[in-house]
């Protein structure tokens, strides 16, 4: 018999039952919930007068909808101001543990979850977001989920759920200096489009995942959904076992060297047969743009924006027509040639420690450009806001003239003020292009976090290794 | 929820690959606290010309007189033809909502994504996956005639043109049961509440630190 995939693995662990019918119940050990998807959820177990099950389990933040800056006014959006208000309440009358805005352990749900040790290798964990997928570079499974399951997750622990494909993608060799977890999930998406993975959980292994740090795997992973992937996963190692170690959630003492030896089965079998691989050459990467309204649109910084005249699917062709009428953009315009008016660093994808450290190395000693309206640095959590400010980044942003702000969503789906307006173009670190993403009518190129820096100084799109 | 019933309905082709959830509700109007009233604002930034905000009556709003379900031939339509990769970019069940309260019943796609697809049962929305060929097979049907309708039996599977072409779709058993029950799922799962406690039972003892107490 063939061996197991870390998939099988943790799947297998936590099948409750199984029907006759293909579904199985699946045990959930972790959930974590945010103001936009919940207030439903919890409605319905209102209506239904359900407890949750096993309410430890559960971890809530706001995010989506909080404010950057100012936040002593607290929330001006009274619609906004209801929806967070409404997740405070609902995790006190059913006894909820929550980061309430002005904690400073509150940030992005996806970056709170692995700071605080929440998220632990071998878990299942969902939470009413797509980007759920995030928490899967810890060698979870991790998935997000509708409201409906939200509801089902809290009453039961559990959810009805059946077994996905498995795919590897392995990423041979060293990625080059000055290119990073975001360009290379970007080429892979680029490479197997964004339906490419539906229907499957993608396992990243190879040398340059071996070699990412956890941010960097994080990062991959998040970007699983938009590669059509519910969950992505990364083989637990020493990385994943030093990232946990000492975390306010993290097993200690006698517990401490049970979990690390369990954790370290987390690995796929030498012998597992997934349903689907595929390679590519990390070392032969550049820093990654997208052109497009769909993050498979994307190229290396050195092309340039594709003509549709060349391609031969009708269907792609004319949606490759209607990206460049919304985007605003030229076939076969060099993509340095594209000039912003707004920087956004930040987002679940990309507002890690890691990710502030490379931006600022970039912005050190120099200036935004004069055409930049704005240049946001959003930190993904106020422990990551704290522990940049104790390393002088925040000084170096605000020299540069980056804006320094409070942590959250923020710009990555502007539903709190921080937006674009109609027309205004954007160098983001976030992961969705799509048509209003960033505000109706906004045109948002994704980027990694040291790409963004670049194009803050220079104004336009550039090659950030002529700058390291 | 609502059983699903065979419906005999208008088709409205939407011919764009990858429309995502942003699209389909965009997130202004995910500031709801409710369930419901979300179908007005279906494909809000394509429907109409101007910005639309939660709580905005859109019956003197600016419409888009090119987007497809504006146009008189499709009122009322109740089901949704449509490309690649339907409902991608965020898990927010907004999407069907919004889908279910305008009036849909069925969307059919060469393919979706899992998320979207998923929460479509829980609201008592049939997604279909045909094949590419069948499905561009429809577009051009539809285009061509005014009053084009399709059955969709979903206890038979299957899904029947004017002219009595049938093609049979697949639908997992479990969620087909679901839907033609209108089942209450959170009901049926507490059903086997013995089993899900002896198994956190189980897992207590083997990995203690799953369940640390805060
Ligand atoms: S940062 Fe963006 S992608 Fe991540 S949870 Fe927030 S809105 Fe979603």
């Amino acid at each position: 018999m063939a061996g197991k995939t870390l998939y099988d693995k943790i799947w297998d662990a936590h099948v409750v039952r199984e029907d006759d019918n293909g579904a199985s119940l699946l045990y959930i050990d972790r959930h974590l919930l945010h103001e936009v998807t919940s207030p439903q959820a919890f409605e319905g177990l209102r209506l239904a007068g359900r407890k949750p099950w096993r309410a430890t389990s559960n971890l809530a933040v706001p995010d989506h909808n909080v404010p950057t800056d100012n936040r002593e006014r607290g929330i001006t959006d009274l619609v906004s101001k209801i929806q967070v208000k409404t997740l405070d309440q609902n995790c006190s009358e059913f006894g909820i543990t929550e980061y309430p805005m002005n904690d400073v352990r509150q940030g992005i749900v996806h970056v709170i979850g692995p700071e605080q040790g929440f998220t632990l290798p071998g878990m299942t964990i969902v939470c009413g977001d797509s980007h759920t997928s995030t928490h899967g570079a810890f060698g979870a499974l991790a998935f997000g989920i509708g409201t409906s399951e939200v509801e089902h997750a809290l009453a039961t622990q559990t959810l009805v759920q059946k077994k996905s494909k498995s795919m590897r993608i392995t990423a041979n060799g060293k990625l080059p200096r000055g290119v990073y977890a975001k360009d290379l999930i970007l080429a892979i998406i680029g490479q197997i489009g964004t339906a490419g993975g539906t229907g499957y959980t993608i396992e990243f292994a190879g040398e340059a995942v071996r070699d990412l740090s956890m941010e960097g795997r994080m990062t991959m992973c998040n970007m699983a959904i938009e590669a059509g992937a519910r969950a992505g996963l990364v083989a637990v190692d020493d990385k994943t076992i030093a990232y946990v170690e000492g975390r306010r959630f993290a097993p200690a003492g006698e517990q401490w060297e049970r979990a690390v030896s369990a954790w370290k089965e987390l690995v796929s079998d030498e012998d597992a047969v997934f349903d689907l691989e595929v390679e590519l050459d990390a070392s032969a990467l550049a820093p990654q743009v997208t052109w497009g309204t769909s993050p498979e649109m994307v190229v290396s910084i050195a092309d340039s924006v594709p003509n549709p005249a060349r391609e031969p699917d009708e269907i792609r062709r004319n949606g490759m027509e209607k990206a460049l009428a919304y985007m605003g953009l030229e076939a076969d315009t060099p993509m340095s040639a594209i000039a912003l008016d707004k920087v956004f660093i930040g987002s679940c994808t990309n507002s890690r420690i890691e990710d502030l450290r490379v931006a600022a190395q970039v912005a050190k000693g120099r200036k935004v450009a004069d055409n930049i309206r704005l240049a946001l640095v959003v930190p993904g959590s106020g422990l990551v806001k704290q522990q940049a400010e104790e390393e002088g980044l925040d000084v170096i942003f605000r020299e540069a003239g980056f804006d320094w702000r409070e942590p959250g969503c923020s710009m990555c789906l502007a539903m709190n003020a921080d937006r674009l307006e109609p027309g205004e173009r954007c160098a983001s670190t976030s992961n969705r292009n799509f048509e209003g993403r960033q505000g109706q009518g906004g045109r948002t190129h994704l980027v990694s976090p040291a790409m963004a820096a670049a194009a803050a100084i220079a104004g336009h799109f550039t090659d950030v290794r002529e700058m390291l | 929820m609502q059983p699903f019933k065979n419906i005999n309905g208008l088709v409205v082709p939407l011919d764009r690959p990858n429309v995502d959830t942003d699209a389909i509700i965009p997130k202004q109007f995910l500031k709801s606290i409710k369930r419901t009233g979300f179908g007005k604002y279906l494909f809000d930034e394509w429907r109409y010309l101007d910005h639309g905000e939660p709580d905005m009556d859109c019956s003197n709003r600016p419409l888009n007189k090119e987007f497809v379900l504006n146009q008189p031939r499709y009122e009322g339509a109740e089901i949704l033809l449509a490309r690649d990769n339907f409902g991608c970019g965020s898990s927010r069940e907004h999407a069907p909502w919004a889908l279910q309260d305008y009036g849909f019943r069925v969307i059919i796609a060469p393919s979706f994504a899992d998320i979207f697809y998923n929460n479509c049962f829980k609201n008592g929305l049939l997604p279909i996956v045909l094949d590419g060929v069948t499905v561009d097979r429809l577009f051009e049907e539809t285009q061509a005639d005014k009053s084009y309708r399709l059955d969709v039996d979903l206890e038979q599977q299957t899904v029947t043109t004017p002219a009595g072409d049938h093609f049979d779709f697949d639908v997992d058993p479990f969620r087909k049961q679901a839907l033609l029950q209108g089942l209450d799922e959170i009901g049926l799962t507490l059903q086997h509440a013995d089993e899900i406690a002896a198994y956190e039972e189980r897992r207590r003892k083997e990995q203690p630190w799953l369940f640390f107490e805060n």
